[in-house]
């Protein structure tokens, strides 16, 4: 079931009107985190336009697939793809961390259809993806966990208990991406707190890694559709990605973790995305 | 509340607080098929271990790694499971209180947290496995439930009642050997509801966990030596309170104890002292624990009787506490 050219210019078409979203949530909520929201678009785009087993009109569909954003500060870049899904109305992302707006930062699965789990503190993903990975199995269910971690997360020391878990428990029924921008608030991943050898970590805890390119169609549905058919250990997939990707003065900036978009930057930012 | 489990009450005598978990967990078990059971190297500690022999599908040891025991334990959760954690309540309340607060918590999860070995109760150990802070913690949870059962009877009708509790639950339980005092079931435990040990009119000590017992104690001591009317209330839900029972106790005896295996600041001491001063009626107020401090190592009897929580100490504070002559205050009727 490999993806086709059309699929890829659907997908693409998509993935630049949620760039556009982030954009003008960023500018509407006065700032937010998106540079790690840009950097996992197509990621998010491509799992909920081709690979999630969901149904936005019944959010609580026992059966669906569950997608966990570990790094949660990512809701500027979750929220707007809910939206065009059909969970909510867009329009109420223009209350994005206003008064009382079901819309934080971090998105809470109390209050947001089609989020699974409330996230923000990071670390905390993996371990709950682990434990919706035992539900299912123990449950004979055959949904599927994905699982969408910061590589500047993976310094915590709990994504490492859960990652111990998951091959322990030869969880092959949970699919974990992780969003290698290479950049961190502090600085470059490496200069900050080093993962390298980032894959060699992930093997030596008993996983299959899969490398790809986190802004290729080609490369994510080639290594998505490997993990969904592997049964011999959990899959994660390193998918390289640029910070700030698909606007010019955002790209690899590690200035632009989190900000704040003026009527003009948005125009330059929406110009860029267009190009 | 679920039926036909089979612990008696001659079991509440030899078994300890876990072991009697242990046994109906197994007998929930049976009649629930969503309930799970995790740990975190502490199956046999716990006593979780006997429902992971009997349901060993059911059954996960994460290993020492109690951060994904309790992130783990919220993803079983949301698939739609309930599940029983045990370890230490130490590790549970402050190694993994980030995930109890933010993975369940505040997704208001199903997931009961059973933390043994709390307060003083493994007292040689030292004050690493010491646990006299899980109380203020868990109480500042939003959603939380919190209880403390007196012994192995209450623990057991605490386990029954917690699973049809909507939300996360944390109970807090000793080592095991703690003696018991209640003698029957079903004296009418009820999630919320304090239990009335004994009536008096001239002072009521509010206590829970193993200083029930001691508090019961106390009071049948001070009735036949002093003359005393002791009232004697087991708040064994910390959270919800019982508010009324606390004012009641305001009301007829206008002079408290409090007394609780855990540090003086934020547990039962500071939950009943909220209520007296929300009241706006004046009282004689003392609250026994540990002083602010971390505790001495030493076994759990000596270190009850060094800290004031046996029935000796009570009764020292319990005499200290009536000798104050605050009645004759100008101001003593004066209530908002």
């Amino acid at each position: 079931m490999a993806i086709t050219d059309k699929e890829i210019q659907e997908l693409t078409r998509h993935a630049k009107r949620i760039r556009k979203d982030i954009i003008d949530i960023t500018g509407w909520a006065g700032g937010a985190h998106i540079g790690g929201g840009l950097s996992m678009t197509e990621i998010l785009v491509i799992l909920y336009y081709k690979y999630l087993n969901i149904d936005p009109k019944n959010p609580d569909w026992k059966d669906r697939d569950r997608m966990i954003l570990s790094k949660g500060h990512g809701g500027v870049g979750y929220a707007p793809i809910l939206a065009r899904k059909g969970y909510f109305d867009f329009d109420l992302l223009k209350e994005f961390n206003r008064f009382k707006s079901p819309f934080g930062m971090h998105l809470d699965s109390n209050k947001v259809k089609g989020v699974d789990v409330s996230t923000g503190s990071l670390g905390h993903g993996l371990p709950i993806a682990v434990g919706l990975a035992l539900g299912a199995r123990l449950q004979k269910k055959s949904w599927l966990t994905y699982t969408i971690l910061g590589d500047g997360e993976c310094n915590e020391g709990s994504i490492w208990e859960a990652a111990m878990a998951a091959a322990h428990f030869k969880l092959t029924n949970m699919i974990t991406i992780v969003d290698r921008n290479q950049l961190m608030i502090d600085g470059t991943t490496e200069s900050v707190m080093g993962l390298e050898p980032f894959a060699d970590k992930w093997k030596a805890f008993g996983w299959i890694v899969k490398s790809a390119d986190g802004h290729d169609y080609n490369s994510l549905s080639e290594a998505i559709e490997y993990a969904q058919k592997e049964d011999a250990a959990p899959v994660v997939i390193i998918a390289d990605t640029i910070k700030g990707k698909g606007v010019d003065f955002m790209e690899n900036e590690v200035k632009w973790h989190y900000g704040g978009l003026d009527t003009d930057l948005m125009e330059k930012a929406k110009t860029s995305v267009d190009k | 509340m679920s039926q036909g489990l089979t612990w008696t009450v001659y079991d509440a005598n030899t078994m300890s607080q876990a072991e009697i978990y242990g046994q109906v967990l197994c007998d929930l078990g049976e009649q629930n098929d969503k309930i799970v059971g995790l740990s975190a190297d502490l199956a046999n500690s716990t006593k979780i271990g006997k429902f992971g022999e009997q349901f060993p599908d059911r059954f996960f040891n994460v290993g020492i790694a109690e951060q994904n025991l309790f992130g783990v334990a919220a993803g079983l959760a949301k698939s739609g499971l309930t599940p029983f954690v045990s370890t230490m309540a130490v590790f549970a309340s402050m190694r993994a209180a980030e995930q109890i607060r933010t993975d369940i918590s505040y997704q208001n999860l199903d997931c009961k947290i059973i933390a043994t070995h709390g307060g003083i109760s493994f007292g040689a150990a030292g004050t690493t496995h010491h646990c006299t802070e899980d109380i203020a913690i868990m109480r500042s949870f939003a959603n939380m439930t919190v209880i403390v059962p007196a012994d192995g009877l209450e623990m057991a009708n605490a386990v029954k009642a917690c699973v049809d509790h909507p939300g996360p639950v944390y109970i807090r339980i000793g080592r095991g050997f703690e003696p018991t005092y209640y003698e029957k079931e079903d004296y009418g435990f009820e999630i919320g509801k304090a239990v009335n040990i004994c009536d008096g009119t001239d002072l009521t000590i509010i206590c829970c966990g193993v200083c029930v017992l001691q508090a019961a104690e106390a009071a049948r001591y001070l009735k036949e030596n002093d003359d005393l009317s002791v009232r004697v209330i087991n708040i064994h839900t910390l959270k919800p309170l019982d508010e009324e029972a606390i004012l009641k106790a305001v009301t007829d005896t206008r002079r408290i104890v409090t007394v609780e295996e855990h540090n003086i600041h934020g547990g039962l001491g500071s939950a009943v002292a909220d209520v007296i001063a929300k009241s706006g009626k004046g009282c004689a107020f003392h609250k026994i624990g540990i002083p602010d401090c971390f505790c001495e190592v030493g076994y759990p009897e000596d270190l009850y009787s060094h800290y004031k929580l046996d029935a000796d100490g009570i009764i020292s504070v319990v005499r200290d506490v009536m000798g104050k002559d605050f009645e004759d205050d100008d101001d003593w009727e004066d209530e908002v």
